[in-house]
């Protein structure tokens, strides 16, 4: 398709701009101004707007498309938290209006939805505290890694290094090193699980702490969790739960009961909020009372005469983090969500996606290898190791593809060699897991009696397999 | 029985597949983990139905004031959204896709991608653009850390124009580094020459710097910049993307790093957010830049086609060697940017920053009439300027607002012994008459 660049036109434009000049400001001299316009294609409303109409019918969605992206929790977005989000009162708020004097009585809504979905994911957690402001999974990882080095350094604790499995997401290693700490990777054991013995020779004086997804990018739940926190608590570590995977047992696990002491939550997972394309997200942290001091500023309170307002006065936080609050929009989506799950939706939601990642791992079971002997929580491993000679994971992708599927998770984990990871999430109809169970069991024989075919695929999709070794040598990153 | 209103499976589905994977209830899903770690005590309220939720929601708020006349930008600007950004961006197959990995199936998310990092380029004269961070400011840091890596130095000089709210992310985000972090207090509004060549050493890896600064004061940073660069160092400088459709560009001063803030490229105020951080460089620095980058390329049969490009830096291959720790992009933001570009188009969106200029422009002749009121610096400004008032500024302000109008940010909040400045802000929806009534208001308080 043609580039928005490439139907441009001299002198059309989308927008009218009002003509009324109120001043002839031409204080300016003309070495503060820049030499040519910026070159911005022309073109009017109608073609913008065909333009991108059609540039998204290439896309598959979840609102077109079963999505059983391993991982990601790719689940139906409601159409009321749109709504919700999209009120004029809280779109047309200025973030520095409550920092003005007397400002915060402007903006008593939205320090309402902050303050009130703070104290709904502590207690869904079971942490004391939670900050609002990381902006994304992995911004709440640095943030907890940030208030892990201010709380070691505030005991005067020597911290080295922080110890995290071999089948965490690779942002947990990257935060912690922008966190400043060495990465201590523990190889998972035959169950999946991060191996317990390997673990307790790294564990020492200078562990500042251990990141654990639970249940593990395995789809396992680790039974020795409570051991390895006991473990980590006895050098004065600090035991982090990363969220990805809250999905499979929110509403029925409580991180901070199980004794971890900070977790980040994936909103745009666990809470449906929808995922953009890629983004924004948000990745609210929690904590449990020892860490309150360091959260970072400012905190949303609730005075003694029922107004909200922020607080800054916290001498060992870890400082700003964010600009403001958050992704203020995405937040209210995951208030208006779980204002309409309510405490039965809740462990209904996790209830169901588990069921269903159950269902299609049985299912698939005789074909493919699955990574668990027993039950998956909320999304299953399989390998691709069974599939005809000569064909591949990323073959079996692309055939989904052409079959009206986005492609499960693949090549992660990265312990799973071929690894296909697929997460069906709860808002899938069993008519629509068991054709897509149907069709990966289709083409599983297909690999066998023509590999072929599979190799072709996909054939229907707007273009075919791209040639990315092509794309990183040509570095061609802009329209010329 | 428990309902999900958005769980799919119907009672009788759901006993025929508990049955077929060998379990009687929910509850046998979960008997592999202990009963002990699990909990019943979850003190939230009963579920709403979505016209409950739509009432409550509405109903809170409407405790906001959101109807002020709003001059308080302060690097976030009111500006006027085309309702066509809405429209589009809204449609489902952009919003509820994720992360291209299967670039045959996102060739929509992928080829916006592409067109908005050829707009950011554009605007900045940069020769290439990733497809957005988070945010202005960890954009910034972003480019401070790459900077870093390039020079392999660990020493950063700021300058004290850059936002503060910038300034005191850096602060944190450094604290835990082996980063030596210093400010340059500005001169007469802008950045201090003679400072800047005292501090420039062969162990300054980065210089940052802001334009239009945060109290609105323009620069041609050439200078600066060249003798950044004359001591090996990297200068990253941070832009508000609207003054770029007048105002001299990075490019054209030759920064290596340009960041900046999106959120006046079609995105509503929202109480902070989502926004999205840009980021261009050179294409010398390419891969020491952080997040996703779309690269063009074809398919076996020659067609044009997008895929996420120069992955090896990222955390999921690199893990904690990664050139950072951002494995997301602002993708939606982004695409109500190139929108709301395209919208505009190269003459509009000239037009709509001469706007803003203009009326900065006039309420600058108004407000300085003012008896008492000075310009804190009497320099170039784009769309905003600080004034010192006779009084405290945050008491002005909070006067004001009792007559529905934000006059502006004090500027004291972040700047000690500034307690009587105030920063004014325009954009092209503030009229003729609502400068009017400010300067009228202003008068009438102090």
């Amino acid at each position: 398709m043609k580039l928005i660049y490439e139907i441009s036109s001299k002198g059309r434009g989308g927008v009218r701009i009002p003509e009324d000049r109120i001043s002839e400001h031409d204080i300016i001299s003309k070495n503060l101004l820049r030499a040519a316009p910026a070159e911005l294609p022309e073109v009017s409303e109608s073609e913008v707007v065909r333009h991108y109409t059609k540039l998204s019918r290439l896309n598959y969605s979840v609102d077109t498309h079963f999505y059983p992206l391993g991982s990601c929790t790719m689940k139906h977005n409601p159409r009321a938290c749109e709504a919700a989000a999209s009120l004029p009162d809280l779109c047309d708020t200025h973030p520095l209006w409550p920092q003005l004097r007397h400002g915060g009585l402007l903006t008593q809504g939205s320090l309402q939805i902050l303050y009130s979905l703070e104290r709904m994911l502590s207690e869904i957690t079971g942490l004391a505290e939670f900050t609002l402001q990381p902006m994304a999974g992995s911004h709440g990882e640095l943030t907890a890694v940030m208030m892990m080095a201010a709380y070691h350094r505030d005991r005067g604790n020597k911290k080295t290094h922080i110890i995290i499995p071999d089948s965490a997401h690779g942002t947990n290693p990257a935060s912690a090193a922008l966190g400043g700490y060495a990465v201590v990777t523990i190889p998972s054991d035959a169950s999946g699980d991060m191996d317990i013995e390997l673990f307790k020779a790294a564990l020492n004086d200078e562990t500042a702490g251990v990141m654990l997804t639970l249940p593990s990018t395995l789809g396992v739940f680790n039974p020795k969790v409570k051991e390895i926190i006991k473990a980590v608590h006895a050098v004065d570590g600090l035991m982090y739960y990363d969220g990805a995977n809250f999905n499979a047992i929110m509403g029925r696990i409580k991180p901070g009961e199980l004794g971890f002491d900070l977790c980040h939550l994936n909103l745009h997972k666990s809470f449906s909020t929808p995922h953009g394309g890629g983004g924004p997200g948000t990745g609210p942290v929690g904590v449990c009372e020892k860490l309150r001091p360091y959260l970072p500023i400012s905190r949303v309170a609730k005075t003694k005469d029922g107004t909200y307002t922020l607080d800054y006065d916290f001498p060992k936080s870890i400082g700003y983090i964010a600009p403001f609050y958050g992704n203020f929009a995405i937040l209210v989506r995951a208030y208006a969500y779980l204002l309409m799950l309510g405490r039965d939706g809740l462990r209904a939601t996790s209830d169901r996606a588990v069921l269903n990642a159950n269902y299609v791992q049985e299912k698939l079971r005789p074909y493919f290898a699955a990574v668990t002997k027993g039950r998956c929580m909320h999304e299953c491993v399989f390998s691709g190791k069974t599939l005809g000679e000569g064909v591949h994971t990323l073959d079996l992708a692309k055939a989904l593809l052409d079959r009206g599927y986005h492609a499960p998770t693949i090549y992660f984990p990265l312990n799973v060699p071929e690894a296909i990871m697929i997460e069906p999430t709860e808002t899938e109809t069993r008519e629509t897991l068991d054709a897509f169970c149907k069709d990966m069991i289709e083409i599983f024989e297909l690999s066998k009696t023509n590999p072929e075919a599979v190799h072709a695929a996909p054939i229907t999709t707007p273009v075919g397999r791209l040639d990315e070794v092509a794309a990183a040598k040509n570095m061609e990153l802009t329209f010329q | 029985m428990s309902i999900s209103p958005f769980a799919c499976t119907s009672p009788d589905d759901e006993k025929a597949m508990l049955a077929s994977i060998g379990a009687k209830t929910f509850d046998d899903l979960f008997a592999h983990i202990p009963a002990e770690f699990q909990s019943d005590q979850f003190n939230l309220p009963e579920g709403l139905s979505e016209m409950e939720m739509m009432q409550q929601i509405r109903a809170i708020a409407r405790k906001n004031s959101s109807d002020l006349t709003n001059f308080c930008g302060a690097g976030f600007y009111d500006h006027f959204i085309p309702a066509a950004v809405n429209s589009l961006t809204s449609r489902g197959e952009f919003f509820t896709a994720y992360t291209p990995y299967q670039p045959e199936a996102a060739q929509g998310t992928l080829q916006a991608m592409f067109e908005y990092q050829t707009a950011i380029t554009r605007l900045t004269n940069m020769e290439v653009s990733n497809s957005s961070l988070y945010d202005g400011g960890t954009a910034l840091f972003e480019g401070m850390m790459m900077a870093l890596r390039i020079t392999k130095r660990n020493r950063v000089l700021v300058d004290e124009g850059v936002s503060p709210i910038y300034r005191t992310m850096l602060c944190s985000y450094t604290r835990n580094l082996k980063i030596e972090y210093r400010e340059v207090p500005l001169s007469g509004g802008v950045a201090d020459r003679a400072a800047f060549a005292k501090q420039l050493d062969g162990t300054v890896g980065a210089v940052l710097l802001q334009n239009p600064n945060f109290f609105g004061c323009l620069d041609d940073l050439t200078d600066v910049i060249a003798q950044a660069h004359g001591a090996g160092a990297i200068a990253v400088v941070s832009a508000y993307p609207i003054s770029l459709g007048v105002v001299k560009t990075p490019g054209e001063m030759d920064a290596d790093i340009v960041t900046g803030d999106g959120q006046s490229l079609g995105l509503p105020l929202s109480f902070g957010g989502p926004y999205l951080g840009f980021m261009a460089t050179k294409k010398k620095y390419v891969r020491n830049m952080p997040g996703r980058i779309v690269g063009a390329t074809t398919d076996g049969q020659g067609r044009r086609g997008y895929v996420l490009t120069l992955q090896a830096r990222e955390q999921h291959i690199r893990r904690e060697k990664a050139a950072s720790n951002i494995c997301t992009n602002m993708q939606l933001c982004a695409l109500r940017s190139v929108v709301y570009l395209s919208l505009l188009g190269k003459h509009g969106f000239t037009d709509v920053a001469r706007q803003c200029m203009d009326r900065a422009g006039y309420a600058w002749m108004r407000l300085k009439a003012i008896k008492g009121v000075e310009p804190l610096y009497d320099r170039p400004f784009f769309n905003e300027f600080a004034l010192k008032l006779p009084k405290d500024a945050g008491e002005v302000v909070s006067d004001l607002i009792s007559e529905g109008i934000a006059a502006g940010f004090p500027a004291g909040r972040y700047y000690p012994g500034m307690e009587n400045v105030l920063l004014c802000a325009f954009t092209e929806k503030r009229t003729k008459k609502e400068i009017d009534i400010l300067a009228a208001k202003l008068e009438s308080v102090l």
